[in-house]
């Protein structure tokens, strides 16, 4: 379980300081499959880097299973059960595929067991495997191949930062049964996605509208999406695509 | 087991310069404190002892397919300071693997420095790999001092790659390369570089392409780190219709100066050459993807650095 209290972080601008998310309570239950949902410029993606300790809150607290994690650095973090997914993969010259999902998993990971979290995400494993993770690889075959280390992971709580930016209309079909996937496998861990993509946003047990740094409004699909559809907090892959 | 009159530190060194870990298969020549420490010779690779030079001539037939020659050195007495000349002629229609090495081991207060100087003279049509690898160890206050020289001489469409590798323990190092290549030759060079401490290493290149469609690259890839300084200058030479590539592409930490020179020089319209160079600090993006998994920013630089000069 993930309980965010009285979360606030400001960063100093030309004109003073802005904040950016204000005074922002949240409870994460376990088993629950979470959307957090906004505007361009809402506070969504510094939320989740504040989940996973990349960024430090200016006040408030942030607790993991009953733990105070406040003030844990990142690898604290991972090491108690917390993964995410960037926005932005990063590349690596010279680090292969099968080297990244083996660090993912903490353990000395078979081929075979590599394949099957590659087939998750839709990529043949045999093309990818022994691939560098550079600047040959596509945003799209980053973005499934960061999906497959958290697959790897498999920790309590998984933190997808805008996983359907950067990528085609198939690979979004295809995440989108990953997600599924995800869904029905989820037992006692969590998940939190941060979308825009109605799609997404349908598969959520719980929806949490951020605006201005604030949550406006939280509940499930039924109740808050409605409300959503056709503004710029759900919009659907083609107009997403565009 | 290895069958030599070699002692634990020389094994050790063998093993991490060579990967000799067992008498190798095929010809071989170990040289250990300026030495002969051992030798076989194949029916179609002959090694034999220079007249009035330090060093060996070594002789692959016409035709070698498949075979392999180990020259490996070890220095493990302090003091030492030896030039040695190995020369290597290389029939035609030949597919060849070469393992050179160099470790020292310096636990003295002298400076131990060996400089090789290999010259290969490559046969029309012939297939070389060639694999370097350069180590120190040692805690004494000497300087290990490795200085190779290397020279390649590419008839008609042969194709040399050479893999040079150094990551650890030398204390300085000038490196110089040159080639020279007919038509439809090719060279591809992998240079790994890693230095750190006080270390200073040079390494330059000089390629020049003579005949017709002959290509070269030459690719380096190096971390300077503590207070260590690197120079690499590669330079390629077009005189005919030919294609040239280098890159040199580093990462440099704490303290550590790095100096990239790529050259290029056209001498023919149809003379098509390319360079690259890239010297930065380690991504702070890729630090926090690794902690993100689990390693401590420690562990993921190592994990970076290791890929990166893999």
């Amino acid at each position: 379980m993930l309980e965010l209290k009285n979360l606030s972080f400001s960063v100093e601008g030309e004109d003073g300081k802005k904040e950016i998310l204000h005074d922002l309570s949240l409870t994460i239950d376990n088993g629950k499959f979470v959307v957090i949902t906004g505007p361009n410029g809402s506070g969504k993606s510094t939320l989740a880097r504040l989940i996973m300790g990349i960024e430090a809150p200016t006040s408030g607290q942030i607790f993991f299973d009953g733990q105070d994690i406040t003030n844990l650095s990142i690898t604290e973090r991972a090491k108690l059960g917390i993964s995410f997914a960037f926005q932005q993969p990063v590349r690596f010259k010279g680090i292969r595929v099968i080297d990244l999902l083996r660090l993912a998993s903490g353990k000395k990971l078979g081929i075979s067991e590599a394949c099957d979290y590659l087939s998750e995400v839709g990529l043949c494993a045999r093309d990818y495997i022994e691939r560098e993770i550079n600047s040959s690889l596509s945003g799209g075959e980053l973005k499934r191949i960061e999906i497959a280390t958290l697959l790897a992971r498999q920790t309590r709580l998984s933190v997808f930062d805008e996983p359907e930016a950067g990528i085609d209309l198939w690979s979004f079909q295809n995440l989108i049964r990953i997600f599924e996937n995800m869904r029905s496998g989820i037992a006692d861990s969590s998940i939190v996605i941060i979308s825009h993509q109605e799609r997404i946003l349908n598969i959520a047990d719980e929806i949490v509208l951020l605006a201005d740094g604030r949550i406006q409004k939280t509940g499930s699909a039924v109740e808050v999406l409605p409300e959503l559809i056709g503004t710029a907090a759900a919009v659907n892959a083609c107009e997403k695509l565009k | 087991m290895l069958d030599l009159n070699i002692d634990d530190i020389g094994k050790q060194i063998l093993a991490e310069v060579a990967d000799i870990h067992d008498t190798p298969a095929g010809a071989y020549n170990f040289r250990v404190n300026s030495q002969l420490a051992g030798r076989h010779t194949t029916d179609n690779i002959d090694i034999m002892t220079k007249e009035g030079l330090p060093g060996i001539d070594i002789f692959i037939k016409p035709n070698t397919k498949g075979e392999s020659v180990h020259i490996p050195v070890v220095v493990s007495a302090s003091g030492i300071k030896e030039t040695v000349y190995n020369d290597f002629y290389i029939g035609d229609n030949c597919d060849v693997t070469i393992v050179a090495g160099c470790g020292i081991d310096n636990c003295g207060e002298h400076d131990a420095q060996h400089d090789g100087v290999h010259r290969f003279y490559v046969g029309k049509n012939s297939k070389i790999k060639y694999v370097e690898k350069h180590y120190g160890s040692g805690d004494g206050s000497g300087k290990r001092i490795l200085n190779p020289q290397t020279e390649v001489y590419m008839e008609e469409d042969g194709v040399m790659e050479m893999e040079m590798e150094q990551i650890k323990g030398v204390d300085s190092t000038v490196r110089t390369t040159i080639a020279e290549l007919k038509a439809g030759a090719k060279l591809i060079v992998k240079e790994r570089l890693m230095t750190h401490g006080e270390q200073v290493a040079k390494s330059s290149y000089q390629v020049t392409l003579n005949g017709e469609n002959s290509t070269a690259d030459v690719v380096s890839r190096s971390v300077a780190r503590d207070h260590s300084s690197q120079t690499f200058n590669a330079r390629i030479t077009g005189n005919a219709p030919c294609n040239g590539h280098t890159e040199c592409d580093s990462i440099i930490m704490d303290e550590g100066k790095i100096l990239a020179i790529p050259s290029l020089e056209a001498n023919d319209v149809d003379a098509m050459l390319f360079h690259e160079a890239a010297i930065g600090k380690i991504a702070g993006d890729q630090l926090i993807k690794l902690m993100t998994l689990g390693l401590t920013e420690a562990e993921a630089e190592e994990q970076i650095i290791n890929g990166f000069l893999r």
